[in-house]
C-alpha cells in the first residue's frame, strides 16, 4: 500500500531527526516518567510518538491503552494518569469542568477516520454496498457508549438506513482494539475499526467510510491534575503540536487541525 | 438488565447440568485410577484455576472461530463461528468451571474408601450398579458442593465472556458485562445495585456450601 510505504519513510525520518536533536541536547538530565492514558485507536501512533519524544527529551512515556469511557471512569476516581488522549472531545472537556484536568489545556490532537474492514480480501467493496447486501453473520462494532469509533459506526449504519436490518448481527467490542481482533480472528466477517489500525497492512478489504455519514471523530488531549506540575507531561503535550509529531499522526491516516 | 439476569441464570444452569454429567464420571475415574497419567489429567482439569481468563478466552476465540478445529463442521450447523453465541459461552464456561466441579466430587469419591464398594461387589452388584447405587449417593454432598460452586463461578465469570461473547443483549450479555459497561459509561447507580446483588448472592452461596459441608461431615462420621 502506498500510504504504508510513506508512513515508514516518515517513521525513519522522524526517528533520525529525533536522534539528531537528542545528540544536540544533552540536557536530558532531569528525565522523568510521563504516564499517558491513550484511547485504543491511537495505539500505534502513540507508541511511535512516545519513542520519538523519548529520543528528544530523555523522558520516558508510559502508555496505557483502553476505551475512552473506561479511562474517564478511572480518572474520575483519581487514577494517576498525567495526560489523557481521548478518542473524543467531550470527555477531556468534561474532565476540565469536573476538576480532573487543568483548565484551558484541552486541544484537538487528531481527527480520526472510520473504516469498514474485513480480513477477507473480497468481502468489502469500495462503496460499502456489502452493508446493504447483508450477506454476513456478524459485524463487529465498538461499544457506542464507551468508544467514539463505535458511536461513529452506529451513526453510519443509521445514516445508510441499514441499522434495523443489521442490529441482530452486531457484536460489540469493549474497545476498538477488541473490535479489530474480532474481525482479524475471522469470528466476525467485517467490522468498523479506525483507519490507523489497518493503514499499515495490505491484508483484507476495506471501505473508508465517507465523513458525511458520521459526526467527525475529534480527538481531544488534556493535561490531568496529577500532571499539573510535571514538566515532562507538559512537554509531551507541547510535542504533540510540533510539525514532527503532526506528520507522524497524519501518517496513520488522521487529519490534524 | 432483566434479559442479562435471565441469560446469566440460563448459562449457569446449563453449564452446571453439563458439568454434573461430564465431571462426575471423570472425577470417579480420577479418584480410583492408579495410573500416573491420571495425575496429568487431574492437572489439566485444574489449569483454569491458575490460567488467566484472557489466555483461555484467547484460545477459545481462535478455537471456536471459522479457522479453528471445528471451523469445518460449523457450516453444517448453520454457523460460522461459535464465538458470539450462547453455545460458545456454554463451552467456555464448562471448561472454565470444570475444576470447581471435579475437585469436590473426586474428594468425595475418595472419602468413601474401598469398603462400601467391596461390600457391593460381594452382593453381586455390577461396577456400574455400584457406582449409581453406592458411590453416587455417598458422594452426594461433594456433588452438591461442586454443583453450587460451578453455578456460582459461572455467574461470576467475566474475562472469558468478555473475550468471546461480543456483548449481544439477550444472547451473550451477562450480568458481569453489564456491570463493566455501567462503570465505563458512568451509570454508577445501576453498577452499585447490580454489584450489591452479586455480593449478596456470593455470600449466600458460600455460606450455604459451608453449612452443607458441615452437615455431610456430621453424617459421614
Amino acid at each position: 500500500m502506498m500510504i504504508s510505504v510513506r508512513r515508514n519513510a516518515i517513521h525513519r525520518l522522524s526517528l533520525f531527526t529525533a536522534a539528531l536533536v537528542g545528540l544536540a541536547l544533552p540536557a536530558a538530565a532531569q528525565a522523568s516518567d510521563v504516564s499517558v492514558a491513550v484511547a485504543a485507536n491511537f495505539t500505534a501512533p502513540a507508541k511511535e510518538l512516545a519513542a520519538v519524544f523519548h529520543a528528544i527529551s530523555g523522558d520516558t512515556v508510559d502508555l496505557s491503552f483502553g476505551s475512552s469511557g473506561q479511562f474517564y471512569a478511572q480518572i474520575s476516581q483519581g487514577a494517576p494518569f498525567e495526560v489523557f488522549l481521548s478518542a473524543d472531545a467531550a470527555r477531556p472537556k468534561k474532565a476540565e469542568t469536573a476538576g480532573f484536568a487543568v483548565p484551558g489545556t484541552e486541544f484537538t490532537y487528531a481527527v480520526g477516520k472510520l473504516v469498514l474492514w474485513s480480513a477477507n480480501p473480497k468481502l468489502v467493496d469500495a462503496k460499502g454496498a456489502v452493508l446493504k447486501a447483508g450477506n454476513f453473520m456478524h459485524i463487529a462494532n465498538a461499544d457506542p457508549k464507551a468508544a467514539p469509533y463505535g458511536a461513529a459506526g452506529l451513526q453510519t449504519l443509521k445514516a445508510l438506513g441499514v441499522y434495523t436490518q443489521l442490529a441482530p448481527k452486531i457484536v460489540t467490542g469493549e474497545n476498538i482494539t477488541q473490535t479489530y481482533q474480532f474481525v482479524a480472528s475471522g469470528n466476525a466477517e467485517l467490522g468498523f475499526v479506525a483507519l490507523s489500525q489497518v493503514i499499515t497492512s495490505d491484508k483484507g478489504s476495506e471501505w473508508i467510510v465517507p465523513q458525511t455519514l458520521y459526526a467527525p471523530i475529534v480527538q481531544g488531549a488534556v493535561l490531568l491534575k496529577p500532571g499539573a506540575q510535571d514538566a515532562g507531561a507538559k512537554a509531551f503535550l507541547a510535542f504533540l503540536k510540533t510539525p514532527q509529531a503532526l506528520a507522524i499522526i497524519q501518517s496513520y491516516g488522521y487529519t490534524t487541525p | 438488565m432483566w434479559p442479562a439476569v435471565a441469560i446469566t441464570l440460563e448459562l449457569a444452569t446449563v453449564t452446571t447440568a453439563i458439568l454434573i454429567l461430564v465431571a462426575t464420571p471423570l472425577a470417579w475415574w480420577l479418584a480410583r485410577s492408579e495410573h500416573w497419567w491420571a495425575d496429568v489429567i487431574s492437572t489439566v482439569v485444574a489449569l483454569p484455576l491458575v490460567l488467566p481468563p484472557t489466555a483461555l478466552g484467547f484460545y477459545l476465540l481462535i478455537a471456536l472461530g471459522p479457522n479453528g478445529p471445528f471451523g469445518a463442521f460449523l457450516p453444517w450447523l448453520g454457523l460460522r463461528s461459535l464465538a458470539f453465541s450462547f453455545q460458545g459461552l456454554v463451552i467456555g464456561s464448562v471448561i472454565y468451571s470444570l475444576p470447581f466441579m471435579v475437585q469436590p466430587v473426586r474428594n468425595a469419591f475418595r472419602a468413601i474408601g474401598n469398603a462400601p464398594l467391596e461390600a457391593a461387589a460381594m452382593l453381586r452388584a455390577s461396577p456400574l450398579d455400584a457406582f449409581f447405587t453406592v458411590a453416587v449417593p455417598l458422594a452426594q454432598g461433594g456433588i452438591f458442593t461442586g454443583a453450587i460452586l460451578s453455578f456460582a463461578h459461572t455467574i461470576g465469570e467475566f474475562g472469558v465472556v468478555l473475550m468471546i461473547g461480543g456483548d449481544i443483549p439477550g444472547k451473550t450479555e451477562v450480568l458481569s458485562i453489564v456491570i463493566f459497561n455501567d462503570v465505563e459509561t458512568m451509570q454508577w447507580d445501576s453498577a452499585y445495585i447490580l454489584s450489591g446483588a452479586m455480593v449478596l448472592f456470593a455470600f449466600t452461596v458460600i455460606l450455604a456450601t459451608t453449612l452443607i459441608e458441615r452437615r455431610s461431615r456430621r453424617l459421614l462420621s
